[in-house]
């Protein structure tokens, strides 16, 4: 049997990070993130992970500092939430364009303002367009075994694009659950030599990197990132199926759950889907013929999977965690393109926002199209 | 000028390897001046080698061997930061 430890999300994530052993990690702390590389942290001071870790004076140096190791040839991790990322959104770009396979978990939290420590996905949807990957994980044990994974998907030669880990935060963050650890030296194993074409290191050969584009190269480069994104939907099932022989745990872009015969599908990211899950579960029981499809991965989105998934929904109903004011909250309008001429009857809703609590009972009103469109919200008479 | 490449054909980033910077001619952009060196009077200090901003010097080990006038762009500095007066700025033929 293996051991199981009890372990929170961030903890979870600080021992993936302790046996993939990056070489740098630059990093600032955030709430709630802060657990996380605390935790690596305290494995460095003891000698049980070996990078360096370098204590940078903001995210925006943090990730400025990250792709100059990972291009130079180290591998490169680091960590944030919220307000952090958002001050890194504009390096996060430049990671993604000079194709800087960084890995970094993120703790997802509301973006400011009011300020605010606790979970939704304004976070991530700010940095939506920018071309890393997200994976949005359930648990804390799907975490550590995501935080496994991401180096190989990062680092794919087809690929070569910052991996985001996304737990929510404080619900995985901070929550203890039972986690199964794979063996130090199976997971280097795993994650083996870290490798990138033209590292910044290699006096033999040197390169340029990040040079200036004009009209004449910059779409050709978008487009090159954009062929980059799409790449790590097949790069990801590769990797998985090779670290499901380790885990017995497979991982994948789509989680369907109890969707055989389902006439309406719930769509959530994130420990939402957990929630979700004892809702279906309460639903299914009371003869309502009702599903679950979580999205893993937001970016790429895989399209042609939720088109498989959703292909026999009468009604779908997309749960976002994040809205987009004066236009379509970002998982319903990717929904809604899968949807497009499909005949499927297409309902969204916004819930917990700021970490407003969703509860398996919530989901009865949501199926039956009784909630409003902003679900968990005190309002006056005239709802939506 | 070479063709301009298609998206598939770029290194990822936009990285630009050796072999093509060595492509690149920025020469063609000076500004009228060129450097020309007397050797009987450098020292081989190679402060012009250190400052020169486009690495148009060219050493033979560590002694001055001459410019690259392909990337040399006539800015002067190697001119004005020799304290031997080799290098005077004439014009480019």
């Amino acid at each position: 049997m293996p051991e199981l430890e009890l372990l929170t999300g961030g903890e979870a994530v600080a021992h993936a990070m302790r046996q993939v052993d990056p070489d740098v990690v630059p990093v600032y702390p955030i709430t709630p993130q802060t657990p996380i590389i605390q935790g690596f942290a305290k494995f460095v001071a003891d000698g049980k992970a070996h990078g360096e870790l370098v204590d940078v004076e903001s995210e925006h140096s943090a990730m400025s500092a990250a792709i100059g190791s990972a291009l130079a040839g180290a591998r490169t991790m680091t960590a944030t939430s919220s307000q952090g990322l958002a001050l890194m959104a504009e390096v996060v770009y430049i990671a993604a364009a000079m194709r800087a396979p960084i890995v970094m978990a993120l703790g997802n939290r509301a973006l400011s303002g009011p300020i605010n420590i606790h979970c939704d996905h304004s976070d991530s949807m700010l940095i939506r367009d920018s071309g890393v990957v997200q994976l949005f994980v359930e648990n804390a044990q799907e975490a550590y075994d995501m935080t496994v994974l991401a180096p190989r998907l990062a680092e794919r030669p087809d690929v070569l694009l910052p991996v985001l880990v996304c737990q929510d935060g404080f619900t995985i963050t901070h929550s203890a659950e039972p986690v199964e650890l794979l063996a130090d030296a199976a997971v280097r194993r795993f994650v083996g030599d870290y490798e990138v074409p033209h590292a910044l290191l290699d006096l033999a050969e040197p390169a340029t990197q990040g040079p200036f584009a004009m009209p004449d190269y910059y779409f050709e480069l978008r487009r090159a990132q954009v062929a980059a994104l799409e790449a790590a939907l097949p790069a990801f099932r590769d990797v998985s199926v090779e670290l499901a022989r380790l885990t017995g745990r497979p991982l994948t872009t789509v989680e369907r759950y109890r969707l055989d015969g389902a006439h309406t599908v719930v769509v959530a990211l994130g420990s939402t889907a957990g929630t979700v899950k004892e809702g279906v579960d309460l639903l299914r029981e009371e003869g309502e013929r009702v599903g679950l499809l979580r999205i893993v991965s937001f970016r790429p989105f895989p399209h042609r999977a939720v088109a498989r998934a959703l292909g026999s929904a009468r009604s779908v109903v997309v749960l976002d965690r994040a809205d987009s004011p004066g236009g379509a909250p970002p998982l319903y309008a990717e929904v809604a393109s899968v949807l497009y001429g499909s005949g499927a009857d297409l309902r969204g809703h916004v819930y917990g926002l700021g970490g407003r609590e969703l509860h398996p009972e919530d989901l009865r009103e949501i199926v039956s199209g009784e909630a409003p469109a902003y679900v968990g919200l005190r309002s006056d008479a005239c709802p939506v | 000028m070479a063709a301009l490449r298609t998206w598939q054909q770029l290194e990822p980033g936009g990285a630009v390897v050796r072999a093509e910077a060595e492509r690149v001619r920025t020469g063609g952009w000076r500004t009228g001046l060129r450097p020309e060196a007397d050797l009987t009077r450098c020292v081989d200090c190679l402060l012009c080698w250190l400052y020169c901003p486009d690495s148009a010097v060219v050493l033979d080990g560590t002694a001055f061997a001459g410019f690259d006038l392909d990337v040399c762009k006539g800015c002067e500095l190697c001119a004005e930061m020799c304290p031997a007066g080799a290098i005077e700025m004439v014009a480019d033929a």
